[in-house]
């Protein structure tokens, strides 16, 4: 054998050997062990019980970390990489302040099961339960909204806690974990040998992955049998990595296919059997195909409220299938008739397997009649909006930008009107393109959730949709992006209303507009200006589409777009809370009838 | 329905509390809650009992079994199964009264286990009806105190809740 070129086998070993004995402090470790994770960047804030780990990170160049304006931003941001990526977001926040401020993030994540790590700093191990400075109780005030948390009291256990954080953040239904890490543990006069387990067992962590093909069975058999079947399909496929999936399955079976406001991308919006989003401003065809469904096929969705409507009203003639990760999503408020716990991607695969080796294929005649009624429906047009308006529409708005951008773009939200207005009006063809806060609905995520899609991707087109109330609660982060670099486009539909909040005044509480009136705004355009960027105003419909152009074609320019628009437009179709899919508000303009 | 539930969970500080939070964020009835280390140090067995419709059972028992510390769940009263619970009760036991309340004693198999001139703690481990059955039997105005442990429980048979 050669021995040259190469290095000799023996040198390879030693400095295996030297790097699995290493010594490093615990502030090391944590450092180390997020580069043993491949983590590339962590959004942070430092603070006193952090100093250690900061130093660590300032002797380093492989961990990027990335300086917020406040913690809220860090975990959002974390969250916006972890949607785009499909990786596990890491943030890093000191003990007390810090630690709080990071919860609303945590809690967006949760709510929405995105992987996420969050180290927080502690006070060090013997002051803790004194009312120390800058003390809280961590693991106990994020209890409820992680998916596990861990105090570390010392630090031979913090390389492998780390390890499980990212294990259980990362698996099965994912979700965020926080590692609370007291100052001392990460003193750098305390040096240990790091090891980085690469394999983990946990006796009391086993997901299930594989779907039970007995089930798998009984559901095809029902699929074959349905003459008026729909896929109601959620943020599970996106979660799941079942694109692909299921966008083969329905395509063999012919179905119809609605999706959940987190499920928008998993199937193309943009084809022909896709009917829409479902749910409390779904379609009109998509809602009352769940109506009329006689077997529903769920995948990743976990049957939210604002999705099912009315329980007794919902899907009132439907066998149900239910694939989940999560044995708890299932049955938990509509009982199903087959469950099926497992991961999508696989559990489709062998739903296609199965339904593809039917022999013969079924008869196409009911599923065409099934079809015939749902052209029916869609010829309503429910998402029609007044195309003559002298002012702008959110609507058009929305449309405009999917024009202007070629309907490439990721698109992250903030919580309201123009939230709908975007999940309903831009189509999105790919998954993770839809970055929104669904389950928590946090206003001011959308703005730190867009800084961590641009910096997981500098190249690709990124915007924030957002409305004049929502943005001012995470402004401050227009710091970030300038700190940065990020060409991130804030549309701005700035209606003067917290104009969801108005929605539904004016509809269930006689117009009587308590406190949904944003009063004192600041000049949007000037503020950005201020932080360094370039602010747009635009106020009428023949010019927005050039300032758009304008904006998206300055490529390495944070653009922040104040758009005017109509602030009495409503979002329809609605379905009020406690009412059925076939109980749906449409849009004046449909002559504001209920459909009963 | 009554459900008794017993759960091992890794012995980790907060494990207990993650229980606790559970049933109180998802609004759950908890009738009685007992833990302790098992023979194998690192896991805790812990007995709850609980009631709900089936379904809210059933949600009970995945999102206890979803806690990442929960290593093994089983509902006792889905099979046969023993249930036992400890009390004790502090009796005002002046003269006149002494005889009546040995003689209760004897009759639930319980035992007195302090004695003052004025009155006795008195043991009994059972079936939680069974003890309420002994509190019922106490004369009028003789209880003073009651600590019960709440219900523990075994399935019958040759297998068990362990982690093989
Ligand atoms: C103002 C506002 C209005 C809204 N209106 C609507 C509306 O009209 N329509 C609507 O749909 N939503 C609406 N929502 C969002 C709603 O609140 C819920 O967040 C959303 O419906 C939940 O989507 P989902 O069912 O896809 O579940 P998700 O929260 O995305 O949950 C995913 C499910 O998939 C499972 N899962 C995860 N990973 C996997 C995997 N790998 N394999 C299998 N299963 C997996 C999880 O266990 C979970 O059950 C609105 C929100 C706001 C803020
Ligand atoms: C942090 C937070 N506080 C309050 C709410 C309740 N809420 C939902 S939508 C909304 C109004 C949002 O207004 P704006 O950002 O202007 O959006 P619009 O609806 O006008 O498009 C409010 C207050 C929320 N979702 N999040
Ligand atoms: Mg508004």
């Amino acid at each position: 054998m050669a021995l040259t070129g190469a290095k000799p086998n023996g040198a390879d070993k030693a400095e295996a050997d030297a790097k699995a004995n290493r010594e490093l402090s615990g502030a090391e470790i944590v450092v180390q062990a997020l580069l043993d994770e491949g983590v590339e960047l962590v959004f942070g804030y430092p603070g006193g019980s952090v100093l250690h780990i900061y130093d660590a990170l300032f002797k380093q160049e492989t961990v990027r970390h990335i300086l917020v304006r406040h913690e809220q931003g860090a975990s959002h941001a974390a969250d916006g990489y972890a949607r785009a990526t499909g990786k596990c977001g890491v943030c890093l926040v000191t003990s007390g302040p810090g630690a709080t401020n990071a919860v609303t993030g945590i809690a967006t994540a949760y709510m929405d099961s995105i992987p996420m790590v969050v180290l927080t700093g502690q006070v060090p191990t013997p002051v803790i339960g004194s009312d120390a400075f800058q003390e809280v109780d961590t693991v106990g005030i994020t209890r409820p909204c992680v998916k596990h948390n861990f105090l570390v009291k010392d630090v031979r256990d913090l390389a492998l806690t780390i390890r499980k954080a990212f294990h259980i953040a990362t698996t099965g239904r994912p979700g965020p974990v926080v590692v609370d890490i007291p100052k001392d543990v990460t003193d750098p006069n305390i040096k240990i040998p790091y090891h980085y387990p690469r394999e983990i067992r946990m006796r009391s962590y086993n997901p299930v992955e594989k779907g039970h093909p007995g089930q798998i069975k009984k559901a095809v058999d029902l699929m074959l049998q349905a003459t008026r079947p729909v896929f109601y399909t959620g943020g599970g496929v996106v979660l799941g990595e079942g694109s692909a999936q299921l966008t083969e399955l329905v395509r063999a079976t012919g179905f119809p296919v609605t999706s959940t406001l987190m499920g928008l991308g998993a199937y193309p919006t943009t084809d022909p059997q896709f009917i829409g989003m479902l749910g409390m401003h779904g379609t009109y065809e998509a809602n009352m195909a769940m109506h009329e469904t006689d077997v529903l096929i769920a995948i990743g969705a976990r049957f939210d409220d604002r999705v099912t409507g009315k329980i007794e009203h919902f899907c009132p003639h439907a066998k149900i299938i239910h694939v989940d990760v999560d044995p708890s999503s299932i049955s938990k408020n509509v009982r199903v008739d087959v469950p099926i716990v497992g991961q999508v991607a696989g559990v489709l695969t062998e739903m296609l397997r199965l339904y593809q080796a039917q022999k013969p294929q079924p008869d196409p005649a009911p599923i065409a009649d099934w079809w015939a009624k749902i052209a029916d429906w869609r010829r309503l047009d429910c998402l029609q909006y007044d195309r003559t308006s002298a002012a702008i529409k959110p609507q058009f708005a929305i449309e405009t930008l999917c024009k202007v951008t070629d309907g490439d773009l990721y698109l992250t939200s903030d919580v309201g009107q123009h939230q709908m207005f975007a999940a309903q009006f831009y189509p999105f063809d790919k998954p993770r393109r839809w970055i929104n806060s669904g389950g928590l609905g946090t206003m001011g995520f959308g703005l730190p959730a867009a800084m961590g899609v641009q910096l997981a991707f500098p190249e690709a087109q990124v915007a924030c949709v957002s409305g004049e109330a929502s943005i001012l609660m995470c402004i401050q982060e227009l710091a970030t992006c300038k700190q940065y670099s990020l060409p991130i486009k804030v549309i701005l539909l700035n209606n003067g209303y917290m104009g969801m909040v108005r929605q539904w005044q004016e509809l269930f509480y006689e117009s009587r507009y308590s406190h949904s009136y944003v009063d004192a705004l600041p000049d949007f355009v000037k503020l950005t200006e201020s932080f360094g960027h370039v602010g747009m105003r635009v106020e009428r419909p023949g010019d927005l589409e050039d300032a758009m152009r304008e904006a998206f074609a300055m490529k390495d320019r944070f653009v922040f777009m104040d758009v005017v628009v109509d602030p009495t437009e409503n979002v329809y179709p609605m379905i009020a809370a406690g009412k059925g899919h076939h109980e749906m508000h449409l849009s004046p303009s449909l002559t504001d009838r209920e459909l009963a | 329905m009554r459900h008794i539930i017993a759960v091992l969970l890794e012995n980790e500080a907060g494990a207990l509390s993650r229980v606790a939070g559970l049933f109180s964020a998802r609004g759950y009835n908890i009738e009685s809650l007992t833990v302790a280390p098992t023979d194998d140090p690192t896991l805790s067995r812990m007995t709850l009992v609980t009631t709900g419709s089936e379904e809210i059972v059933e949600q009970i028992k995945k999102q206890l079994n979803k806690l990442i510390d929960t290593v093994k769940l089983l509902d006792l009263s889905d099979g046969p199964h023993i249930e036992r619970e400890m009390m004790m009760v502090k009796v005002r036991a002046e003269r006149p009264d002494r005889e009546e309340l040995k003689r209760l004693t004897e009759i639930f198999r319980a035992k007195i286990i302090d004695v003052t001139e004025t009155s006795y703690v008195v043991e009994l481990t059972g079936a939680s009806k069974k003890l309420d059955a002994f509190i019922d039997a106490i004369p009028e105005g003789l209880l003073i105190e009651v600590v019960r442990s709440g219900p523990t429980g075994i399935t019958r048979g040759e297998k068990g809740l362990t982690l093989s």
